[in-house]
């Protein structure tokens, strides 16, 4: 007697703490195999692009904070970099060093709550603890520069908002100081764990090939062999005066995926401490008062001033006609903005390219053939954070 | 192809007739074609030895609702062997169906996609054309220019239905579009005359 076998369809979320923010992934399973993934996204999308269209060019920064929300200030730096090549403005050497070590904090931000979160998902809870409470600590000096935790609004086209309060940048240091021995400690949590290795060698494995087909960048693409970064390959403010290693994975698995990150943290630490070793006194933002606003004690005193205020606070800066894809290298791959300007003060069109989206594109191809049970550690390799996915 | 300027002689030179402009700027090659030769453009981009534009980046589309070749369809590509970038762009009509990249790049799926779901730009032999990014059973094009910032609908939750409804959007106030630019320039004849002076020079 034959029986019909019929293939189980399983909701994985919206709702489901591992699934990282609001992904519904429709699972067709044969047993505990799953056949077929197809992740619905969209239910975090608030039409960020639609919205920067509307707003004038320093309005549209705060937008990008709230695309990937766990490294806020890598994607201002796309959207100033972009708007600083039309202009055709130059940024003084201390805001470059500004932007560059908070988007190194950015980086190990994310790294931080990636890694630990992905051991969270397989079974160890230490590492989020440990994790946590230097990611808060990074999180004040993020608000002693911007005034905010999270949506830091800091980064301007031509520089940044303002200059680091005093003893911020000593604090860094010390930061620098300590942060190595944890990440020491998080290594001897997870790097040699029997657990961890069990659920992460060899599943959500990359070929070469595969991640450039599937537009895959940043650890996805290092973690199968390419040594692709753009901080090295197309250097953009200072980073082409910095000396740092890009880390490169073998295998392409999700462990490589989770190696690459904690090496990338330790560089990101060392870039930081050269950027401090390196900093002069100096201006912060472009001294080109049509772009920059004046400093607020000069509008009492400045006709010039004020005049500049009130222009660049109503109608905004404008920007010649010309069309730019920028890109950096964000926490989770190649975050890229491609903006056409039409010499208004708003942009015409804004696209924003985010990694997670083409990552999350490829979740039915890395997860066919795995247990149900390795859904949650690829989808944790794969650093997804909805913020950017679903804009 | 080492120099951006090899390459644009590169890509003349083996796709003439394919090519109507090429243009270099910001360090990027920007290339015109027609819509009929994209898909054999985008295989001889991938597959050429001189240009190995293996990754497909992003695709979007520009509208200019004034225009009669309504939407302008924008292509990123990266090459990491030669470290470039490369634009390729063509304009199509409102209702004109497009060619599918799906089957030379993979992670075009989702790209295309998004493109359908904001502008409504459909993709012909595209394996699976859904929206992607709106909400189940939304209507329209969101990124289209003359769909309002607002929307048409909105949703909430109704205490006599004891569900989620939807129901058109009702502001107590309409959304109001200050136009700064530049009050002081005076009025609109002396704009213009500056505008064509600024032209003549």
């Amino acid at each position: 007697m034959t029986k019909k076998i019929k293939n189980l369809n399983l909701n994985f979320g919206p709702q489901h703490p591992a699934a990282h923010g609001v992904l519904r992934l429709i699972l067709e399973l044969d047993g505990e195999v799953v056949e077929k993934a197809d992740p619905h996204i969209g239910l975090l999308h608030r039409g960020t692009e639609k919205l920067i269209e509307n707003k004038t060019y320093m309005q549209a920064v705060p937008y990008f904070d709230r695309l990937d929300y766990v490294a806020p200030m890598n994607q201002e730096h796309a959207f100033a970099l972009a708007v600083e090549k039309i202009l055709k403005i130059d940024v003084p050497i201390r805001a470059q060093y500004i932007r560059v070590i908070f988007c190194e904090i950015g980086r190990i931000l994310s790294h931080i709550l990636n890694v630990t979160t992905q051991a969270l998902d397989v079974g160890a809870l230490t590492p989020s603890l440990w994790g946590f409470e230097e990611r808060e600590t990074l999180m004040t000096f993020y608000e002693r520069a911007s005034g905010s935790r999270l949506h830091a609004n800091y980064f301007r086209a031509g520089g940044v908002h303002q200059d680091l309060p005093k003893g911020l940048e000593e604090d860094i240091a010390k930061f620098c100081e300590t942060f190595p021995k944890i990440i020491n400690d998080l290594e001897s949590l997870l790097t040699d764990n029997r657990i961890f290795k069990q659920r992460n060698v060899d599943i959500g494995v990359v070929t070469k090939e595969d991640a450039l087909d599937y537009s895959f960048s940043g650890v996805m693409i290092r973690g199968s062999g390419v040594p692709w970064d753009l901080r090295k390959s197309q250097p953009y403010d200072c980073y082409g005066s910095l000396d740092f290693k890009i880390p490169v994975g073998k295998n392409g698995d999700c462990y490589d995926r989770y190696l690459c990150r904690i090496e990338e943290m330790k560089e990101s630490v060392s870039i930081i401490k050269q950027c401090l070793a390196k900093m002069e006194k100096g201006p912060i933002k472009s001294l080109d008062g049509k772009i920059s606003p004046p400093p607020k004690a000069e509008i009492k005193q400045s006709m010039e001033a004020l005049i500049h205020h009130f222009k660049l606070f109503t109608e905004g800066y404008r920007v010649p006609k010309d069309e730019i894809y920028t890109a950096v290298e964000a926490p989770k791959g190649e975050f890229g903005v491609y903006l056409i300007s039409d010499g208004s003060s708003k942009p015409y069109k804004c696209k924003i390219r985010a990694p997670g989206f083409s990552h999350l594109q490829s979740m039915d191809y890395l997860i066919k053939g795995h247990m149900l049970a390795d859904v949650p550690a690829v989808l944790g390799s794969l650093d997804i954070v909805f913020g950017e996915v679903d804009r | 192809m080492k120099s951006l300027e090899d390459l644009e002689k590169k890509i003349n030179s083996e796709l003439t007739t394919k090519i109507n402009h090429t243009e270099i700027k910001h360090n990027q090659i920007y290339i015109e074609i027609d819509k009929e030769d994209m898909l054999d453009v985008a295989i001889f981009l991938k597959t050429n030895q001189d240009t190995k534009f293996r990754q497909l980046i992003d695709i979007t589309v520009v509208d200019y609702p004034e225009q009669n070749q309504r939407f302008e369809v924008v292509y990123l590509f990266l090459s990491h062997e030669f470290n470039q970038r490369l634009i390729v762009k063509y304009s199509i009509a409102e209702n004109e169906v497009i060619p599918s990249l799906t089957s030379i790049f993979p992670s075009a799926n989702w790209m295309e996609r998004e493109v359908f779901d904001m502008y409504g730009v459909s993709f012909k032999d595209h394996p699976d054309l859904r929206r992607i990014l709106t909400d189940y059973g939304f209507e329209g094009h969101p990124l289209r220019k003359d769909f309002p910032l607002t929307g048409h609908s909105e949703v909430r939750y109704s205490e006599d239905q004891k569900k989620v409804i939807s129901e058109p959007v009702k502001l107590e106030q309409n959304y109001r579009n200050f136009d700064y630019e530049s009050p002081w320039e005076g009025t609109k004849y002396i704009k213009e005359e500056i505008e064509s002076n600024d032209k003549k020079n």
